[in-house]
């Protein structure tokens, strides 16, 4: 061999390998310190933050709800209750095809198309996963039988029972205490997210609205564990919810349901307050509608169909419905024209059936075209002279008009807890110059004086009004709660704050007796021989005080779809009543509007009466509880 | 030559015939080592027991994968290193052809092709066993020539050792080609190969970083990115090592408790009785709980690299080394990144985590490290 063989030498191989593996084992050892340091640095110093983010892993808090409080009427008749609703719900995680289940579901409950539309529409704003969401509510008995027999089938179907919102008096009392509805999104942003993080209802309308904060009471809260799929292993502890406070109005049930009886079919309103108190005796807006589908989420359609209807049975008209007052304003004016030294006592009309301001000007015409003859205020009242007061209108101007109206509480809501309560429109002659750009001209102080033109009233407004001349000008605002239970977080019963705003000054006259002729006036409207509401006030074993009103209806637009027979009936004058009873000792104040009744007289004031007698004459009258649940 | 001249020449001899050659001697397994795995396989199941949900089937199915790797580390212990020696060339042909099959026939999931359904054989993975007959390859490779290594022999066993890791890398398995392509490392590195290669090397491979970037599949190349910054996308690929890291650090010094660890417990620990059982261990038996774990790991590799260090020939000092700091390559990557220090790639924690093929593999390792340790002869060649 010529090339030069390499040899192994096995001794010196062996040692270099041995020198290595010293290193490597050094090396080995270096990198364990390094992983050690990085546990280290894990478990150790980074100890408490890693824990923390553990806990909050597996910790979640869960909202339990509190319950709502009740309401109850000035009897002690439950107005709002909470009732466990069987609800059927789907968790979504567990089921495997939601279209196949809820297809399936179909065919042992009715699960109509609205409530898809509802339970696709709750799935996309729900919370937690592993949160049943529900698909149908107030299940019966038969259908929680059908669905129960078959839950081996359905993973993820289940059966709970959530309390809900009821109302058993239903269309009756929607206007006056409104209604809970789902929150929206724009809801929560307004209220203390964490509060309501298990409330899935909040008051939308009405006392339910006014009272949210006191009706909802305090979420409580538990601590659970949870896996990583959201599903809940154990409660680790439980601060339990305080539940609302209960409401009591001064909402008299059966008077309410005898005004509504009174109204019959008609469109229009009945508010009566209790001069004594403020309280809200009586608020009916016909017709109405049943609150409870509002309660689970109404469909669109449902919805529209109500929005859309003729009659417009989502209007309040008793809060929001603006009504010219006609004849009802002219006790507030005659009272006004006294006490501004306009006119005196004695002061009197000739009344040929029409007045004019100037010779040879526009016929401004009494009600009655042969005219009432010569009239004092008395029987201007009595008999709802307009020449009588397009005088008195003529001689005071609008100024002092506007004042005493305002005085009254006209164009301002004083009203204490109904939110929807609108403030109507008082006239003024600034109001005039700087929306219209004209002048106050003379003949609207005279179209002001019988209460039509710019004048619009709420019926809410007109009662008031009538009970500060009740109460010989004291001032109460009305107001529905009487009382609430519980206390707040510092120990203080409720107390219902009149704000600044609706502060209203007694009115003082500058004779006192102006108020007893006013009231002798409004007797005679009912228990006089001309008293245009004679027929109303005739047999009653107590006195009323009343006025009529009929006011013409105007702006009805021509619309070709109107048949001509409701096209008339809706030309007709509203019907309006105010009065209260009994006269030496007032217990209620009522005002009454009938839309398009005809007269104030025959309209109005017969449904006066009828709420009247309920109230004043309930234990001798033959009106028994009974018969009011039956229907008169 | 009488009897004192024996005994200079050959020192050791007379305790080597005086031996008491017991039932022992025969299995050929090292007493030490062998209680340290067996050590390590109890402490493992322990912590399995928890991690696995407390599925008592499951700690019944690692058993059996137990008994069935350690009867083969007795076969192989029993096997004399000599007949691997002449084996390896021709059982690193049959492998290189297995892993061509895999690719043109392989069955797998998950985008990945790695096992190979032979008929009348049970599913196996080739490159498991790639990771012992690449370093017996290359060991064998250098038995006959002269070390330190020359730069052609250097390059050559590069070559041999680049085709599999490749073939591999393709599947895609990140982690098994990693391992493998560690093995044949430290085989070159033991051998003795001249260090101004070994730092021409790292600088080499340094440069190529950016290429082995533009080859990696988007799911190996989103792994890189999640470990860089895991909180980019916590509830993606960030997920896995956001919580184990949380719960190796919720653990604390003494940990949760044994089957206490609520980030195991309550799922929200992925893979927790595989790649991620380590996060399980510290969770429940805190830092004390991991040192010992990594204090049974350091004896086992010393116990490793001493026999590599005792062995009688190249053969054996190279491959009983190298297996030896691949199976640390093991512990250091799965913690590093379970812990988060490494990118996520599929390696698991030797003998602990859930996964026949993988405890396999490993003791059939140290099997082979028993065999070269139990086969020496009389003479030191």
């Amino acid at each position: 061999m010529r090339k030069p063989v390499a040899l192994k030498d096995h001794q010196r191989e062996r040692r270099a390998f041995q020198f290595r593996a010293l290193l490597a084992f050094g090396l080995v050892v270096l990198m364990m310190a390094a992983l050690i340091s990085r546990l280290g640095y894990l478990q150790v110093s980074e100890h408490e933050r890693y824990r923390s983010l553990s806990d909050r892993n597996r910790i979640q808090l869960q909202a339990v709800p509190p319950n709502r409080g009740l309401i109850y009427d000035t009897n002690g008749v439950l107005l709002a209750e909470n009732r466990p609703s069987p609800n059927l719900s789907l968790v979504k995680e567990r089921v495997s095809d939601l279209d196949t289940t809820i297809a399936e579901l179909a065919t042992m409950v009715s699960i109509t198309e609205r409530d898809i539309e509802g339970f696709q529409r709750r799935l996309k704003q729900r919370r937690r996963p592993f949160e049943a969401v529900p698909l149908r509510f107030r299940l019966t008995e038969q259908e929680i039988a059908r669905v129960a027999v078959n839950f081996h089938r359905l993973p993820g179907v289940q059966i709970d029972a959530e309390l809900i919102r009821h109302y058993p008096e239903g269309t009756s009392l929607v206007h006056a205490i409104g209604y809970v509805g789902r929150i929206n999104e724009r809801e929560l942003k307004q209220v203390d997210e964490l509060d309501y993080s298990g409330t899935n209802h909040i008051g939308k309308l009405g006392v339910e609205k006014f009272y949210e904060a006191q009706l909802h009471g305090t979420v409580g809260v538990q601590q659970v564990e949870a896996n990583a799929r959201g599903q809940v292993l154990q409660v680790l502890s439980r601060q339990n919810p305080i539940p609302g406070r209960d409401l009591t109005l001064y909402l008299d049930l059966q008077l309410q349901r005898a005004a509504e009886q009174a109204l019959g079919d008609r469109r229009g309103a009945v508010v009566a307050l209790d001069p004594n108190t403020g309280g809200i005796l009586a608020l009916v807006s016909t017709p109405g509608y049943d609150p409870n589908p509002f309660v689970t989420g109404i469909s669109s359609r449902d919805y529209k169909g109500l929005q859309q209807h003729e009659d417009l049975p989502l209007f309040n008209r008793a809060l929001r419905g603006r009504y010219p007052p006609a004849s009802t304003i002219k006790p507030v004016i005659g009272l006004a024209a006294i006490d501004s030294g306009t006119i005196g006592l004695g002061h009197k009309v000739w009344d040929p059936g029409w007045y004019q301001l100037t010779q040879g000007g526009r016929f401004y015409r009494d009600w009655k075209r042969q005219g009432h003859g010569r009239v004092n205020l008395r029987d201007a009242i009595v008999e709802s002279c307009d020449v009588f007061f397009y005088d008195v209108g003529n001689r005071m101007g609008v100024d002092p008009m506007s004042d005493y109206l305002g005085r009254f509480g006209f164009g301002k809501v004083t009203s204490l807890d109904l939110p929807e309560a609108h403030a109507a429109f008082l006239p003024s002659k600034e109001w005039k110059k700087a929306a219209r750009n004209r002048s106050w001209y003379p003949g609207d102080s005279l179209n002001l004086s019988i209460g039509q033109g710019f004048l619009v009233t709420t019926p809410i407004q007109l009662a008031t009004a009538t009970m500060v001349i009740a109460n010989r000008g004291k001032w109460i605002n009305p107001r529905m709660l009487k009382s609430m239970s519980g206390q707040d977080d510092e120990g203080l019963e409720f107390h219902l704050e009149v704000p600044e705003r609706k502060q209203m000054d007694q009115v003082e006259l500058t004779r006192d007796s102006y108020w007893d002729y006013m009231t002798r006036s409004m007797e005679m409207v009912m228990h006089g021989k001309k008293g245009t509401a004679r027929r109303s006030g005739a047999g009653s074993s107590y006195r009323i005080a009343g006025k009529t009103g009929t006011a013409q209806v105007l702006g009805i637009k021509q619309d070709e779809k109107y048949d001509a027979e409701k096209l008339a009936e809706r030309h007709r004058d509203h019907g309006l009543f105010i009065g209260f009873a009994p006269i030496k000792d007032p217990q209620i104040v009522i005002a009454v509007v009938v839309e398009n009744g005809g007269g104030g007289s025959s309209a109005a004031a017969p449904v006066g009466r009828k709420v009247l007698d309920n109230y004043l004459l309930r234990d001798t009258s033959s009106l028994s509880v009974a018969s009011v649940k039956g229907g008169v | 030559m009488n009897v004192q001249d024996f005994q200079r020449t050959m020192p050791g001899a007379q305790a080597y015939f005086s031996r008491n050659r017991s039932w022992w001697s025969h299995t050929h397994l090292d007493a030490i080592m062998l209680l340290l795995l067996l050590t390590l396989a109890g402490y493992g199941l322990f912590v399995f027991y928890s991690a696995s949900g407390q599925s008592m089937a499951a700690v019944q199915r690692q058993l059996i994968r137990y008994g069935v790797a350690f009867g083969v580390m007795l076969l192989i212990a029993c096997t004399p290193p000599r007949l691997f020696r002449r084996w390896a060339p021709w059982l690193f042909g049959i492998g290189l052809i297995t892993l061509v099959a895999v690719i043109l026939v392989g069955v797998g999931a998950k985008g990945a092709q790695r096992w190979l359904q032979l008929p009348g054989l049970p599913r196996f993975q080739p490159s498991e066993l790639m990771k012992l007959i690449v370093p017996m390859t290359l060991a064998w490779y250098f038995a006959e020539k002269p070390l330190p290594p020359s730069l052609w022999h250097a390059f050559k066993v590069l070559v041999i050792l680049l085709i599999p890791t490749l073939l591999i890398a393709k599947q895609p398995d990140l982690g098994t080609s990693l391992l493998i392509a560690a093995s044949g490392i430290f085989v070159l590195l033991l051998s003795g190969i001249l260090w101004r290669y070994v730092l021409a090397a790292a600088a080499l491979a340094g440069a190529c970083v950016p290429l082995v970037w533009m080859l990696m599949r988007d799911y190996q190349k989103q792994r890189v990115l999640t470990f860089l910054d895991p909180e980019s996308d916590p509830l993606g690929s960030g997920w896995n090592i956001i919580q184990s890291k949380t719960a190796i650090g919720s653990g604390g010094i003494h940990g949760k408790g044994w089957l206490n660890g609520t980030q195991s417990q309550l799922d929200f620990l992925p893979e927790s009785h595989t790649d991620f059982i380590i996060a399980v261990l510290a969770e429940e038996l805190g830092l004390v709980g991991v040192l010992v774990l990594l204090a049974i790991y350091l004896c086992i590799i010393a116990r490793g690299l001493y026999i590599a260090s005792q062995a009688q020939d190249t053969f054996g000092r190279l491959l009983a080394g190298s297996i030896t700091l691949t199976f640390f390559v093991y512990v250091f990557v799965n913690i590093g990144m379970v812990s988060g220090i490494l990118p996520v790639v599929g390696v698991p924690l030797p003998l602990v985590s859930y996964g026949g093929t993988s405890i396999v593999t490993l003791l059939a390792g140290f099997g082979l490290i028993m065999s070269i340790h139990s086969h020496r002869t009389m003479v030191t060649r």
